[in-house]
């Protein structure tokens, strides 16, 4: 099935981009790899991969002038979504290897995974549930990740986590 | 939070062809890497990782072309390794579609590697590769280039070290096990989980699925690796012998497999756990 909506997959030339592009293809979605504002900026939709360490995902989002465009997608209102250390970079700033600012469009911080026990295993690596937040009244049944039961799993690999500024913004 | 145990195939590549051998050694042709991955996906392998066996000892990496055909069409991460010498070569594997980089050789002979690696890439993309051998006097030695080499490098406190250099996950291989069938070194597994915090992924021995049990029900591996049960699994279903004409194929042409492998397939493997206890990604 073949969708009409054209998806921007933002290139700052350090992540796992053909993955994306790859599962966008098998979805039925035409995407272009690019960091080029005016592209991006042209597309329906767009996505902020994630392989990579926090500074050096912002010395080449910097270098690339690519925070100006994140910034100029967003908005517009178009949908966005950022995926692993791509969502990480929305927030204002990580521990990450050292303290670094990040695009500061989220309020909120990326912090380490701490070790609570013996068996805790960081990086935390694997399909693992994901719950929903009951304490988020009315809000749950809203948002991309609607769609997704309680014991429907998905892929971790991380080490750090979004500590969220504003419980507003959380959605599940 | 209830983290499922990792199923993971793993995929001998030389050149062209998927391998296999007995203690990584002696290697036979099955067929066609993609074929395999392909197959494996579908029945809901967690993870693939991928090894080019002669990549290190030869000096090349062919596997990247592999890699970007196959992540077209498989949505499960996958982890690659074999000749990776360089924070380019990971660039470049990364770029065709890998997930994450497994690193042995370079990463005994130029340890900082890692560490270089971790803070560009980040920690859960750098996976170290541990091969080890037990010597006579009980200590487990750290081998390189397919467990052809060995080094200085004692077992236990390499896997220690990798974890300060900044690896974010160690596959190790217990190559007195590898391709026998006789199942895994339990001794030498808990002791490398007992020494560091990050996840452990076990490879070598699995001859059974009750092998993969005794392992999981009681040492907390993060994912098992299994080449053999598997491959051969396949094999008994859609063997093709056709169009090989490098490598080593009379195992192919024999009919037959090696009578210590009860062969399984990743579907029976997981439904098997879960009888039994170990929570495994239902698909």
């Amino acid at each position: 099935m073949k969708s009409p909506y054209k998806i921007a997959i933002i290139d700052y030339q350090m992540s796992n981009m053909f993955s994306i592009k790859n599962a966008l293809n098998a979805l039925g979605f035409e995407s272009e790899i690019t960091s080029s504002r005016s592209k991006i900026l042209s597309c329906d939709g767009a996505i902020l991969p994630g392989v990579g360490s926090f500074p050096e995902a912002m010395k080449h989002i910097k270098s690339l002038n690519l925070d100006e465009s994140i910034n100029g997608f967003i908005n517009t209102g178009k949908p966005f979504m950022g995926i692993c250390l791509g969502y990480q970079l929305l927030f204002e700033k990580s521990e990450e290897v050292e303290n670094t600012y990040g695009l500061g469009i989220m309020s909120g911080e990326v912090k380490k995974i701490p070790k609570k026990n013996k068996e805790t295993k960081v990086p935390h690596v694997g399909w693992n549930n994901v719950k929903r937040n009951t304490l988020l009244n009315g809000v749950q049944n809203i948002g991309p990740l609607k769609a997704f039961n309680d014991d429907d799993y998905f892929y971790f690999v991380h080490s750090y986590y979004v500590h969220p500024g504003n419980d507003n913004d959380i959605y599940m | 939070m209830s983290l499922a145990l990792r199923i993971i195939p793993r995929l001998d590549i030389k050149g062209p062809n998927l391998v296999k051998g007995v203690h990584l050694e002696g290697l036979r042709v099955l067929g066609k890497p993609e074929s395999f991955a392909k197959f494996y996906y579908e029945q809901g392998a967690d993870e693939l990782f991928y090894q080019d066996v002669v990549a290190s000892l030869y000096g090349r990496n062919s596997l990247q072309d592999i890699v970007s055909k196959m992540a077209k069409e498989i949505f499960i991460p996958l982890t690659v390794g074999g000749g990776i010498r360089s924070i380019d070569d990971i660039s470049c594997i990364l770029r065709a579609g890998a997930d994450k980089v497994a690193i042995n050789t370079s990463a005994i002979k130029d340890p900082e590697l890692i560490s270089l690696a971790s803070d560009a890439f980040g920690a859960s993309t750098i996976v170290v590769g541990i091969e080890a051998i037990k010597q006579p006097n009980g200590d487990y030695i750290a081998f390189t280039d397919n467990g052809r080499n060995s080094t200085n490098k004692e077992a236990i406190s390499w896997a220690k070290e990798v974890e300060q250099l900044g690896a974010g996950e160690i596959i190790l291989t217990c190559v007195d096990q590898e391709g026998s069938g006789k199942g895994f070194d339990l001794d030498l597994i808990k002791k490398v989980i007992d020494s560091v915090s990050i996840p452990v992924v076990a490879h070598g021995g699995a001859g059974n699925m009750q092998h993969v049990l005794d392992l999981t029900s009681k040492i907390s591996v993060s994912g098992v690796a299994i080449s053999s049960l598997f491959h051969y699994d396949y094999i008994l279903h859609n063997r093709c012998i056709d169009g090989y004409e490098e490598g080593n194929i009379d195992f192919l042409k024999s009919n037959r497999i090696l009578s210590n492998i009860e062969s399984a397939s990743i579907a029976k493997l997981k439904s098997f756990l879960l009888r039994n206890n170990s929570l495994v990604r239902k698909i």
